[in-house]
């Protein structure tokens, strides 16, 4: 079975090295060796289990984070490279108890199945938003195009993107 | 053996420093730790981060061409206007690399040392011709990449070298290039087989200068020989029939998973068939927007 701790030998069985990772604006010290994805330090040291490990073959995308606001492929990014930087999750998307209008529309539109590619799902369509507030439908497929869903068929899911970017894109006022 | 077994270099001289005494390098990792994910290859012992070398990011036009750094991302190869006015071809293949988030990362650098023959910067590169600059603490060299890719996944770079840079020499005015491959989906795909055509056309339209080369149909990517005979011609129907002829009689290809060898050859010919016309009207003049794979529907179904 595929894992993200999955331990490989070189920088993998190397001595462990200490340093702090950024995670929805706290820095969580941590000791990993020096070949840990990232996606098994947030999971497996910090304890955020909302991003998910899917194929751990960078191609899902249910791995999805952002590093400096950018969507990144956690399993195959090394944990140590974050350092630094910002990583943001999907449990830095929701205001406390208000979810984010990003997860209230995909919820609403039926873009919600089984739930395990959601957590990407939404961390691509929030990098997709911050760089481009009103993309054209085509614009949010090639957003969403590294991650994968085996449920919904994907209209729902773009559907959900566009009402949000309409949300947003007006609360802000712009 | 270096004392640390994870650097982050801030300079090139950190980072030959770090590779002089054994550690390799790893910019965005999408193909070194996806190799050691799928069990390829384990992770080197020692590592030194080179993705926040600022000198490695930059593109730089000067009065040979444009200077591209070896860290500069698929993202920004696929945006910048010195890459998308001047050597198409290159924005073409950036533009088609994995997913955003592989093109966020993955660098040209990256690419050219990974040396697969399926990469799809590769077969631009040499269409354009690209130098490959290498610095190790021991100096510096100038390699092309017909000399770098010695076959699947190697290269002539000894452990030490980094690559540095991709010269790209100035381009004339009536010049155009493209990249086109054929694909079963349209992102996280490898070619299946691909093509990448530079023409360069008179002020009669008639084609001065056309080189073309081919993705994943031999063991590295190849330039195409044999094509002085297009020169002096017109790119029409006959001139396009030559070129799918050339290159499907020139591939080598293997049958895998993606395709079997037969399939490889016919299609190889038919993505240099469409890349040969993309670059000759780019050439001319007509706007075909990046990448030409989606401006132009390959690999659509519904294409006429």
């Amino acid at each position: 079975m595929s894992d993200a701790t999955h331990q490989e030998g070189g920088a993998d069985a190397a001595r462990p090295i200490s340093y702090t990772l950024s995670v929805n604006e706290i820095n969580y010290p941590v000791t990993t060796s020096p070949g840990s994805a990232l996606l098994a330090v947030l999971r497996n040291d910090i304890g955020l289990t909302g991003t998910k490990e899917g194929c751990d073959d960078c191609e899902c995308g249910a791995c999805m984070v952002l590093v400096d606001g950018q969507p990144v492929n956690s399993c195959s990014y090394l944990a140590a490279q974050a350092q630094g930087r910002a990583v943001s999750t999907v449990e830095g998307l929701a205001d406390s108890s208000d979810l984010h209008p990003l997860q209230q529309l995909l919820l609403d539109a039926g873009g919600v199945q089984c739930g395990f590619c959601t957590p990407g799902m939404l961390m691509s369509a929030r990098a997709l938003l911050d760089r481009n507030p009103n993309p054209s439908d085509d614009e949010i497929r090639i957003g969403l195009s590294g991650n994968l869903c085996r449920c919904t068929g994907y209209d729902s899911i773009v559907a959900a993107v566009r009402q949000a970017a309409d949300q947003l894109d007006s609360s802000t006022g712009s | 053996m270096p004392t640390e077994p994870f650097q982050i270099a801030g300079s090139i001289e950190d980072a030959l420093s770090a590779m002089a005494t054994g550690a390799r390098p790893v910019a965005g990792g999408t193909d070194l730790v996806v190799g050691a994910r799928q069990g390829k290859s384990p992770l080197p012992s020692n590592l030194v981060a080179v993705d926040r070398i600022v000198e490695l990011s930059t593109i730089e036009q000067n009065a040979e061409g444009v200077i591209v750094g070896a860290g500069v991302t698929h993202a920004t190869l696929m945006t910048d206007p010195l890459i998308t006015s001047g050597y198409t071809a290159l924005a073409d293949a950036a533009a088609l690399v994995g997913s955003p988030a592989t093109r966020n990362v993955g660098t040209l650098g990256g690419n050219v040392m990974n040396g697969s023959p399926a990469m799809d910067t590769g077969a631009p590169l040499i269409v354009l011709g690209a130098m490959i600059d290498l610095r190790s603490q021991g100096g510096s060299r100038r390699v092309a990449p017909s000399k770098l890719w010695t076959g699947p996944g190697s290269t002539s770079a000894s452990d030490d070298e980094l690559c540095v840079a991709v010269a790209l020499p100035k381009r004339s005015e009536r010049s155009g290039s493209a990249y086109v491959r054929l694909e079963y989906r349209r992102a996280m795909e490898i070619a299946v087989v691909g093509a990448a055509a530079s023409v360069e056309l008179n002020d009669e339209g008639v084609i001065e200068q056309v080189a073309i080369a081919l993705t994943a149909v031999a063991p590295t990517i190849v330039a195409l020989e044999g094509l002085t005979d297009l020169v002096g011609r017109r790119v029409d129907e006959d001139v396009l029939a030559a070129v799918a002829a050339i290159a499907s009689s020139q591939a080598q290809p293997i049958s895998d998973l993606r395709a079997g060898a037969d399939y490889r050859a016919h299609t190889v010919g038919v993505m240099a068939r469409r890349a040969v016309d993309a670059a000759a009207r780019r050439a001319a003049g007509e706007t075909i927007e990046v990448p030409v794979n989606r401006a132009e529907g390959v690999g659509r179904t519904d294409r006429p």
